[in-house]
C-alpha cells in the first residue's frame, strides 16, 4: 500500500484554517481594542489568570486554537514560498513546521504553568 | 525533422501579475504570514501571563506602540478577509447532497456565516467589552 503524509500534514491544516476563520478576526479585534488603549475587563491580568488556571478545558480550547492555527498558517507560508519562487521547498517545510510545533509546545508549556 | 514540443515559460516569482485571480489567490496566501506571525504573538501574550501580573501587564502596554496598532489592524484585515473566502469557499469544498438534489451553495456559506457571528458574539461577551 502506498504511503502518504499528507493526510497527517493536511487534517490539522484544515481543522486549523476553520479555526483560524471562527476565532482569530475576533480575537484580533480584541486587541485591537487593546492596542487602541481600551483593555476589555475579560483580558486583565486577574480575569484571564483564573479563567486559564482553574479550567482545564480552557487550556484546552486555547492551546488547540492556537496550535491548530499555528500548524495551518505554516503549511500556508510553505505553499506561499513556493509561489513566490523560494523553490527549496524541503527546507522551508522543515523550518516553518518546526517553528509551529516549537510555538505549540511553548504554548502547552505556559498553559501548564498557569 | 525538429520536434517542437509546447513550451510555456512561466516566471517563477511575477506568474500571479497575469491575471487578477492569481492576485486574488496571492493576496490571499499573503494573509497567512499575518495570522501566523499574530499567533506567535497570542503565544508571547500566553508566556507573559504565566510570569505573573507584573510581565502581563507589561505585555498589554508594549500592544499599545504605533508599530503594534498598525500589526494589528493588518493582523485583523487578514484575519477577516481569510475567514470570509474560507466561508465562501465551503459551499464548493464540501457541497452537500439530499436525494437527488444539492442544498443550495448559499445555504452552506450562509449557515458558516450565523455561526460565525454568533461564536465572536459569546467571545466578545465573555471578554466582558460591554
Amino acid at each position: 500500500m502506498a504511503k502518504s503524509n499528507k493526510p497527517v500534514v493536511w487534517f490539522p491544516f484544515a481543522a486549523g484554517g476553520t479555526v483560524i476563520a471562527f476565532f482569530i478576526p475576533v480575537i484580533a479585534l480584541l486587541t485591537l481594542l487593546v492596542a487602541f488603549g481600551k483593555v476589555p475587563a475579560g483580558l486583565s491580568y486577574e480575569s484571564m489568570h483564573s479563567w486559564l488556571a482553574d479550567c482545564v478545558l480552557a487550556k484546552l480550547a486555547v492551546f488547540g486554537i492556537l496550535a491548530l492555527s499555528l500548524w495551518s498558517s505554516a503549511h500556508r507560508l510553505r505553499c506561499t514560498c513556493f509561489d513566490f519562487g523560494l523553490r527549496i521547498d524541503t527546507l522551508v517545510a522543515a523550518v516553518l513546521y518546526s517553528a509551529a510545533i516549537v510555538a505549540s509546545l511553548a504554548a502547552a508549556m505556559f498553559l501548564f504553568r498557569l | 525533422m525538429s520536434r517542437k514540443p509546447l513550451i510555456r515559460e512561466v516566471p517563477p516569482t511575477t506568474w500571479y501579475f497575469r491575471h487578477p485571480r492569481y492576485l486574488r489567490y496571492m493576496s490571499r496566501e499573503i494573509t497567512s504570514l499575518f495570522v501566523g506571525a499574530y499567533c506567535v504573538l497570542l503565544v508571547c501574550g500566553l508566556g507573559a501571563l504565566a510570569d505573573g501580573k507584573e510581565s502581563y501587564e507589561a505585555f498589554l502596554l508594549a500592544l499599545q506602540s504605533p508599530l503594534s496598532i498598525a500589526f494589528h489592524v493588518a493582523a485583523f484585515i487578514a484575519a477577516l478577509y481569510h475567514a470570509t473566502t474560507w466561508f465562501n469557499a465551503t459551499q464548493v469544498a464540501m457541497p452537500i447532497q439530499i436525494g437527488e438534489n444539492f442544498v443550495p451553495g448559499s445555504w452552506i456559506s450562509g449557515a458558516h456565516y450565523v455561526v460565525w457571528a454568533l461564536l465572536s458574539v459569546v467571545v466578545i461577551l465573555l471578554a466582558g467589552v460591554f
